[in-house]
């Protein structure tokens, strides 16, 4: 057992070794790599794209899996957990690397990190260094791309209306209800005040927590949004999330008519061809709006962080009170704006299991996208769905003025960007045990049901507390606890 | 059996294993397929009962399965996703109990009508109770999420489009094998045209009628706009989208009707046709009484298939709603891939279960109480 020890800690000292060595032709001549992410375009279509460059480069042939979100989590899993192991690397989330740790499924990457200079790890911004790719101290992703919630307004419309860009979710209904039914884009028809993807069952289930965010924590990012870190109490049933849910639901009302079934990549569509005033999305819209092979909006859009509240939650009593010093330190001009890390960034994890030869050269992909070279340029290509996530990409305006953006532009959607990554109050997306059930499962599910008006607010609050009281009780309340806790105490 | 007696006994000792094999010929060819069978299919079943009973975990190393007796089913049927599977029930008005008495009576009589009829056997009677038991709590079921003002849960979503959905394919299908057997022109060209649907891949069936009912750019926009309906979106409300995945369904599956009662149609006696016409019968009488004894076996044959498989819909609903808005389009099969999906695997084995329960006593009423009745005109 031991010499079997001695020879397992030596096969990894020399598979270590070789993350130091540059790439070469030839170098994985034979060698296949399957990944698994999910179906685009986005995400996808910079794989794909890379992907012949890196088999001329070195000789390895990458093949990219593409499985629709919802089953990627699951596809994943169960390929990895039943031994099957066609799956060689993932690019997926960074909240569900926890599950996949659980497991023994995911490849350390730490010590190959270190020796990889191509790979400009210190330029990875910190919260996706630190938080997104990191587990228990450990590396075991690579990061490719950078996310947050923001809200995207059309500049020549708001102008024309004589209205600023929303401050607040209040601001951001008056805004959308003013311009609701407005022709936006010179075709006759009228067009729509916000446009939100509310599609259950697809990547819309975070946008409730965007909302809710400003309403909820206050107190910096260590105070936790979806559970009172003090006793993992979820913070679901006050009149805090009760006043996002009203917010939420009515954005719908001014929204296109079938919003509720629109997935992102639908109100992305209908906001670069100028059917909406305001928007809520991840950074793709930025890239999207400036191409102009799609966009009738190029040079007519700003981009803002996430609106906040005047007024936030009283943890104690669930009731909400009126924003003062100390109840929101963080304030601006007395709104308090919680930005959502919401998903976190695309991230390339390694499957454990794959042979040594095949997470060599698995590693080697991922960091060549992730590289400079390729992700500076990636992340001003709308149809990527990469967003910026290294420090070089906020500096650098080349790649963006190269893109098609305006100086103006490109400063305002980076600032976005900038303002929610530097926010201390920043919210953290989840990262407990089996987040996915949480998240994708009760939530979205209680969520769409209050869209769809088959149950109230109230309702809707209930069934989201009672279904993450029991997913506690099931999985162990108290390791959900130290897990939640411990995942709030990373320092950005 | 002669030439056998004669033979010496030291012959019949030197066949020994001819005497066997020839003996035991029936089994040893059905064995093979009795394997195959309890490899693919009763292993399975035996796995996922398990499962059902069970709490799926993630281990270091893999997963581990803990016993959690009957709690999957409770949490169905009266738990915490009650409502997600039998729905959000209404409190019941006069009309919703005036329905429920009559429904309890009609089946009180109709098991009372067995008990005197004297044919009464123990087998009989318990498939009886079992098939009423589950007929008046489908009409309860109905009345509490329905006609009270509920909200169906994944159960009566699956009903609906089980029995509205078949139906509709049924009159359909029966009308166009009609047609089609009508002595018309291009008859063939209309029988492969009618056929085309059933021989495309299920989601893609799901995805061609997606961008059809896309009121927005589908093909029909141009008839919303110009019959100036409106925004209109069927997605955000919950009977139009049950409505366009039944549709959706129906133009898929009302082939497979068509191309059945076909066969059956043209089978008809035509000489008993003959004699009618001649005796002076309408097409109405001739149907009644000629056409649809013929074909009644067939008619109730393919009805039974259709219901197998019609509660297992699936890929139109996940493609063309992901079961919204909220949960109206969800079917038990689709609510049992999206725990599965969500490492509920336990919750979906036992989901799978109640399917089986239901899809069976369903299908098994219906052969008994319909097949069984159609043949008789045989």
């Amino acid at each position: 057992m031991k010499m079997r020890n001695l020879m397992g800690g030596l096969a990894a000292l020399l598979l270590t070794s070789a993350w130091g060595t540059v790439a070469h032709a030839g170098m994985y001549d034979g060698v296949t790599v399957n990944i698994m992410t999910f179906t685009g375009p986005q995400i996808a279509e910079p794989l794909q794209r890379h992907a012949p460059e890196f088999e001329k480069a070195t000789g390895a042939k990458v093949n990219v899996i593409t499985v629709p979100f919802s089953d990627l989590y699951t596809k994943l899993l169960t390929d990895w957990s039943s031994g099957t192991n066609s799956v060689d690397a993932g690019v997926f989330a960074p909240q569900w690397m926890g599950d996949y740790i659980a497991g023994g499924f995911l490849q350390d990457i730490s010590g190959w990190v270190a020796k990889d200079k191509d790979l400009a790890w210190d330029d990875i911004g910190g919260f996706f260094r630190d938080f997104s790719a990191k587990y228990n101290g450990k590396t075991y992703l690579i990061p490719l791309d950078g996310d947050f919630h923001m809200i995207y307004y059309r500049t020549d419309v708001l102008k024309d209306a004589g209205l600023a860009a929303p401050l607040t979710w209040d601001d951001y209904v008056a805004v959308a209800k003013a311009l609701n039914g407005k022709d936006m884009n010179g075709d006759g028809t009228p067009d729509y005040g916000s446009c939100i993807s509310k599609k259950r069952n697809a990547q819309a289930f975070w946008f409730i927590t965007s909302v809710a965010g400003g309403y909820i924590q206050s107190m910096g990012t260590g105070q936790g949004f979806f559970f009172d870190p003090r006793d993992m109490k979820p913070l679901v049933n006050n009149e805090a999330f009760a006043k996002a849910l009203a917010v939420y639901n009515e954005t719908t009302k001014y929204g296109p008519p079938n919003e509720i079934n629109l997935d992102v990549g639908d109100t992305r569509g209908l906001f670069v061809s100028g059917r909406c005033a305001l928007a809520m999305d991840w950074g793709d819209i930025g890239p999207l709006a400036v191409d102009p092979a799609s966009s009738k909006v190029v040079d007519k859009v700003g981009a803002a962080v996430l609106p906040g509240s005047k007024e936030v939650l009283n943890r104690d009593t669930g009731k909400l009170e009126a924003c003062t010093a100390a109840t929101c330190p963080y304030a601006i001009d007395g709104v308090n704006h919680a930005p959502f890390a919401s998903f976190g960034g695309w991230s390339g994890g390694i499957n454990a299991n794959s042979p040594d030869k095949v997470k060599e050269a698995a590693y080697a992909f991922l960091s060549y996208v992730s590289a400079p070279a390729q992700s500076n340029v990636d992340v001003t290509i709308g149809k990527t769905g990469f967003n910026p996530y290294r420090t070089s990409q906020f500096k650098d305006l080349g790649p963006w003025l190269k893109s098609g953006m305006s100086e103006a532009a490109a400063k305002n959607y980076l600032g976005a960007i900038q303002d929610s990554l530097n926010s201390p109050n920043m919210i953290l997306d989840l990262r407990i045990t089996q987040n996915q059930k949480y998240q994708q499962v009760v939530e979205d599910e209680a969520v769409s049901r209050f869209l769809a008006g088959e149950i109230d607010a109230a309702a809707a609050m209930k069934a989201i507390e009672d279904g993450w009281n029991e997913l506690n009780d099931q999985i162990g309340k108290d390791d959900q606890l130290a897990v939640y806790r411990a995942s709030l105490g990373v320092q950005k | 059996m002669a030439i056998a007696t004669t033979l010496p006994v030291a012959a019949r000792a030197g066949n020994g294993f001819g005497d066997w094999a020839e003996r035991h010929s029936g089994r040893i060819m059905v064995l093979p397929a009795v394997l195959i069978v309890l490899a693919f299919a009763v292993f399975p079943l035996i796995i996922s009962a398990y499962l059902s009973v069970s709490r799926f975990a993630l281990a270091p190393g893999g997963y581990k399965l803990s016993f959690i007796g009957a709690f999957n089913f409770r949490r169905l049927l009266v738990g915490q996703q009650q409502y997600h599977f039998l729905g959000t029930f209404s409190a019941f008005g006069p009309l919703e109990w005036g329905v429920a008495v009559l429904a309890a009576a009609a089946l009180l009589y109709w098991l009372y009508s067995y008990l005197i009829s004297g044919k009464l056997r123990p087998m009989g009677l318990v498939g009886r109770l079992i098939s009423a038991g589950l007929g008046f709590g489908v009409v309860l079921l109905t009345l509490a999420t329905i006609v009270a003002g509920g909200f169906p849960g994944s159960l009566m979503t699956t009903l609906v489009y089980v029995f509205v959905g078949v139906s509709i394919q049924f009159s359909i299908g029966l009308a166009l094998a009609l047609l089609c057997a009508q002595p018309i022109r291009a008859r063939n060209w209309f029988r492969v045209i009618f056929f085309i649907p059933l021989m495309v891949t299920p989601v893609g069936i799901a995805y061609t009628f997606r961008m059809l009912a896309d009121m927005e750019k589908g093909p029909l926009a141009p008839l919303r706009f110009a019959l100036h309906l409106g925004e209109f979106a069927w997605a955000t409300d919950p009977w139009s989208a049950r409505l366009v995945v039944l549709l959706g369904d129906t133009w898929q599956w009302t082939p497979f009707m068509f191309i059945v009662l076909l066969a059956a149609v043209e089978a008809r006696p035509h000489e008993q046709i003959e004699a009618a016409k001649i005796d002076g019968a309408g097409p109405f009488q001739i149907f009644r009484h000629v056409t649809w004894p013929a074909i009644a076996p067939v008619a109730a044959t393919v009805v039974l298939i259709r219901l197998i498989e019609a509660f297992k819909i699936v890929d139109l609903p996940n493609v063309l709603t992901n079961g919204g808005p909220g949960l109206a389009t969800e079917s038990m099969t689709l609510h049992a891939f999206i725990a599965w999906r969500t490492q509920d695997l336990g919750g979906s084995a036992a989901l799978g279960y109640i399917l089986l329960f239901v899809s069976t006593v369903t299908c098994v009423s219906f052969f008994n109480f319909g097949v069984a009745r159609a043949r008789r005109y045989q």
